[in-house]
Order: C-alpha cells, then sequence, then structure tokens
C-alpha cells in the first residue's frame, strides 16, 4: 500500500510577506495554511475553490516553483528537499506542469518543435536528431501531427494549443502532472476532447493527476479523489463519491448549490416558479 | 410587436483571403421581457450579431440585413447621432472582461454618472443620488464610498455589479448580456446570474444572454438560438430544447458536458458529425 504512493503532502504551508513602508509594518499573507493530502499512483486528485484561495499556490509548491515555508513534500515515498539548489535532475523530471492561459504559456517566437525539444536540450544529452523524432512522436501522441513541428503558436486554435502544453509537460516522462485550470479556457466541445486526451494519457503512462478547477461538473468527470479549499485551508478532502454525495463543510455545500445545473428536472422547476411568481 | 426584430442578418469581414462570413442569414427577435439565451462555441458569431445591433462594429465589416427594428423603429440606417440616442439608454450591454470594461482613469461613480447627464439630463445632486441608489440596488455594500473608488480597487465581480448598474441606469427596454460570468467564479456567478435575472423580472426588461455555458443557459433562458460557425443550427424554448434537441450540433453539444458523461470517455462534438451540421428541420439558417 505505501509503495503505492506517489505524492504526500504533509502539512504543506507558504507565507507571502508584504513589504512594509516606513510607517507600515510589514504584513504576512498566509496563503496556504498547512494542506496535508496522499495520493496513489495512476489518480487524480482535483483541487477546487474560488480564485484566491490558494489553489495555485499550491500547484506552485507541488511543481518546485515556490519553495513551501512549512512542512513536507514527499514525492515517491522520498523527501524532497525544496530549497534552491537542491533539487535534483531526477526530481525535476518527475512533475510537471500545465498552466491554465495556453495563449500565455507559450513563447510566440518559438516554433512547437522548439517547445517540445527544449526540455530534452536543457536535461539530457541527445543529438539534435532524436530529440527531434521524440517531439514528432509526442505530436502524434496528443492528436496533432510531425507536420505542426515547424508552425508557431498563433497558427493553432485553443485546443490545439493545450494539447501541446501536455505534450510540452510529458516530454520528459513525468509521474506526476500538475494541470492547472487546463480547461477552463476552452469552450465545451473542445474542452471535452482535451479531457478525453488526458484520461487517454493517463492510462497509457500510468500518470498521476493533480487537477485545479473550479468546475465542479468536470471535477465530477474526472476525479478519483476531491479536496475543496477555501481561504488557503482545506475544507473538505475525501473520494468523490463522499464529497459529492455528502459534503459536509457550508463552504462545499454552497459551491453546489452555486452550479448551474443543466438538467431537465432543474428546469422545469424554475418555470414552473416562474410563472407562479408571474401569476402573483 | 416584437422589441427587437432581426432578420437575416449577415456580417462579413475582409481578410488576406476574401471575405469571411461571421454571421450567416440569422434571424432573432425578442419579445418584451422576454429571456432570449445565444449559445455557440467561440466563433460561431454570437457575439459580432449583437455587436452589430449595437452598432458596435467597425467600419471595415460589411454588415447587411433584411430588416432590423427595434420597437418597429428601424436601427440600421439611422445616423450616429440617432443611434447614441438609443444605445446606452433603451438597448445597453454587459460585456465579458468587466475589469477591462471600465475605463481604469476614472472613478466608477464619475462613469455611472456620465450615463445619467448624458441620456437623462440628470444634475449633479440627482445624478449622485440616482448613482447611490443604483449602487445599492446591484448589491455593493457602501454604495456612497464606492462612488469614488476606481475599477482597480475593486474585484471582478464588484466591477461586473458596476458595469451592471451603469447597463440599467436608464431602465432599458433591451439588455444584452454577453457572457457576463465567465470571468467570474462559480459562487460570485451565482449571485451575478440572480441579479440580472431578479432586475429582468423587475423591471420587466428583454434580456439576450450571450454565452457558451449550458448550465447558464438551464438557469436563465425562456428560449435559446443555438449558433454553430455563424448560422443558425436550432431555436427553440428551453425545456423542449434540452428534452429534445432536434439538430445534430444541439445534441452533441448536449452530449459533450461532463455531468452527461457515459462510461469513461466524453462525446466529442467532432465524433457527432463530419464537416457542417445540418440545421434542425424548420429553421431558416
Amino acid at each position: 500500500m505505501t509503495d503505492n504512493t506517489m505524492l504526500e503532502v504533509r502539512n504543506i504551508k507558504r507565507d507571502y510577506e508584504l513589504p512594509g513602508g516606513l510607517f507600515k509594518p510589514k504584513k504576512i499573507i498566509h496563503a496556504v495554511k498547512g494542506v496535508s493530502f496522499k495520493l496513489e499512483r495512476g489518480k487524480t486528485l482535483a483541487i477546487v475553490g474560488e480564485s484566491g484561495c490558494g489553489k495555485s499556490t499550491l500547484a506552485r509548491m507541488l511543481t518546485f516553483i515556490d519553495e513551501p515555508t512549512g512542512g513536507d513534500l514527499l514525492i515517491d515515498n522520498k523527501k524532497v528537499d525544496t530549497r534552491p539548489g537542491h533539487l535534483t535532475q531526477d526530481m525535476r523530471q518527475k512533475v510537471q506542469i500545465v498552466f491554465q492561459n495556453p495563449y500565455g504559456s507559450l513563447n510566440p517566437r518559438q516554433k512547437i518543435g522548439d517547445v517540445l525539444g527544449e526540455p530534452l536540450a536543457i536535461n539530457t544529452d541527445m543529438s539534435a536528431a532524436e530529440r527531434r523524432d521524440r517531439a514528432s512522436e509526442m505530436l502524434t501522441k496528443v492528436g496533432l501531427g510531425p507536420e505542426h513541428y515547424n508552425r508557431y503558436p498563433h497558427m493553432f486554435s485553443g485546443g490545439q494549443r493545450q494539447r501541446i502544453a501536455i505534450a510540452r509537460a510529458l516530454m520528459m516522462n513525468p509521474k506526476l502532472l500538475v494541470l492547472d485550470e487546463p480547461v477552463s479556457a476552452l469552450d465545451l466541445s473542445v474542452q471535452a476532447q482535451v479531457l478525453n486526451l488526458l484520461a487517454d494519457l493517463q492510462d497509457e503512462f500510468n500518470l498521476t493527476y493533480v487537477f485545479i478547477s473550479h468546475d465542479l461538473s468536470v471535477v465530477r468527470y474526472i476525479a478519483d479523489e476531491v479536496m475543496v479549499m477555501y481561504f488557503g485551508e482545506a475544507v473538505e478532502y475525501g473520494t468523490r463519491e463522499e464529497v459529492f454525495s455528502d459534503p459536509k463543510h457550508d463552504y462545499t455545500r454552497t459551491l453546489f448549490k452555486a452550479t448551474p445545473k443543466a438538467d431537465i428536472e432543474s428546469i422545469r422547476a424554475r418555470i414552473a416558479k416562474k410563472k407562479a411568481a408571474a401569476a402573483a | 410587436m416584437a422589441l427587437l426584430q432581426i432578420d437575416n442578418l449577415t456580417v462579413e469581414f475582409e481578410t488576406a483571403t476574401g471575405w469571411f462570413r461571421a454571421v450567416d442569414g440569422v434571424s432573432i427577435s425578442v419579445e418584451k421581457a422576454e429571456v432570449l439565451a445565444i449559445v455557440g462555441e467561440s466563433g460561431s458569431g454570437k457575439s459580432v450579431a449583437m455587436l452589430a445591433v449595437m452598432g458596435l462594429l467597425p467600419w471595415t465589416a460589411k454588415i447587411t440585413a433584411d430588416r432590423m427594428l427595434f420597437e418597429g423603429r428601424d436601427i440600421q440606417n439611422i445616423s450616429p447621432a440617432e443611434r447614441r440616442k438609443l444605445i446606452g439608454k433603451d438597448i445597453a450591454m454587459i460585456f465579458q472582461e468587466p475589469v477591462a470594461s471600465l475605463n481604469p482613469c476614472f472613478t466608477v461613480g464619475f462613469q455611472i454618472e456620465e450615463v445619467l447627464s448624458i441620456h437623462l439630463g440628470l444634475d449633479a445632486k440627482a445624478r449622485r443620488a440616482r448613482a447611490i441608489e443604483l449602487f445599492s440596488q446591484v448589491g455593493l455594500p457602501n454604495p456612497e464610498e464606492r462612488l469614488n473608488h476606481f475599477p482597480h480597487q475593486m474585484s471582478g465581480g464588484q466591477c461586473q455589479r458596476v458595469m451592471i448598474a451603469i447597463a440599467i441606469a436608464c431602465n432599458p427596454k433591451l439588455l444584452i448580456a454577453d457572457e457576463p460570468t465567465t470571468a467570474l467564479d462559480v459562487t460570485i456567478q451565482k449571485q451575478i446570474l440572480d441579479l440580472i435575472m431578479a432586475l429582468q423580472a423587475k423591471n420587466g426588461m428583454g434580456l439576450i444572454m450571450i454565452t457558451h455555458d449550458m448550465g447558464v443557459v438551464a438557469e436563465t433562458a425562456d428560449r435559446v438560438v443555438v449558433q454553430y460557425k455563424g448560422r443558425k443550427m436550432e431555436e427553440a424554448d428551453v425545456l423542449s430544447l434540452f428534452e429534445s434537441p432536434k439538430s445534430n450540433y444541439t445534441k452533441a453539444l448536449l452530449a459533450a458536458l461532463p455531468e452527461n458523461a457515459t462510461g469513461d470517455r466524453l462525446t466529442t462534438v467532432s465524433a457527432f458529425f463530419d464537416g457542417n451540421p445540418e440545421p434542425a428541420p424548420g429553421v431558416s439558417a
């Protein structure tokens, strides 16, 4: 059981310091106030919460972009030394991230082939021809073609760009993929394609996902476990069935109530209510 | 008589490879106090059609229509001066990005009072009183204090409330909401939608809700128009659209909703049809 744990987080914290002025004392913002969870290999944990609740800060800590101010981070049962300069290259390869906005996360002056080849050029001593082969192969895997190798990001649609961002994250054969709102900038039909791609890749490479989202219908579809964050704290954590069938915290209930329902019964109820209000 | 009636609207833009048809022969009508939702993905021409109604498209766009009537009055060939009197007063619009649609150089109080002075000619005292009234109507706490705030001092949800206050300042007969909640959190989205719907019911406004979110459609609309690639795919009342969609595209859209997933993969729209889908029978595209 224990050797199947991909990621464990123990009481992780992140504080940001706002510098004070001459007459203003400095202020400390507790962005993440001690979050713990465990995630098995090949499973998906969804983190839900509104903007400013610390879910992206948590993602940044999991991917070593930000250094936690307290707590432990264990990947593959090994404690990660997150101090700058102490990270091993091996660790960096295991964890990769896909950002929310596919328009902002790709360099507009870099060809797609170079976007995908760059991680290999930095981290391995592969030859250019080898990198090219690997990049073309990865393009096919995410549903694009080798003919896209020499194109620039502006030649792609939003959904295609998100595929490229996912392909870039997969170049180093990571074990853990952190997805920071990967589908919230996409249309419904494109969203379905990207979610299917993620499910296919998870099956193929036995990937572990940390999926950050504010869309509960997506979470319900993709997650094995769900954590709800509110003001830097994990207010709810459990399997998908537990959280969706029996939410314990008030905030989770508010969240469920606020999510628009697209089923026929709720539309009927709404129309009946409106008719009653109009008659009165 | 319909509040807004558009027949066979076509909008084209010139590109390097010829004219691109963003809206292709779409007809839309809205009755008084009716909520019409226009659904479609990006590039389906749903915003462009409404911008054409507002006269907000650049001069490079070629707009043709058989008829564009607001309360029986032609709005296609009216002079810019006439249009300015109408837009912002009888027809108002709320945009997607609340923070970007307010002017960062002026206080929100100035921006709402501008509307009141131009369209209603109120004096300074009456403007201020009305602005405070509007701000409390849209649920902004401390309305008097808020008037002196700049857009950057407020959150996205608060900015959207200011936008709504500006839009309803002159009691418009028609409100066009272009993805009013897309940039907001679910809990804030709920508050904003509730607010818009309450104002719509209270003032008896016609409302056009442009969105790509089927959930928002289900929660707000009386009638729905589904658009794809500039063409109208289907028009139906909200219940029959969800219960028995007629066009293949609508069926595909509903199947792509994660809550309608069967099995471990989602149905994608492209899995439903290849190439151009046919509009539902009975819909003149």
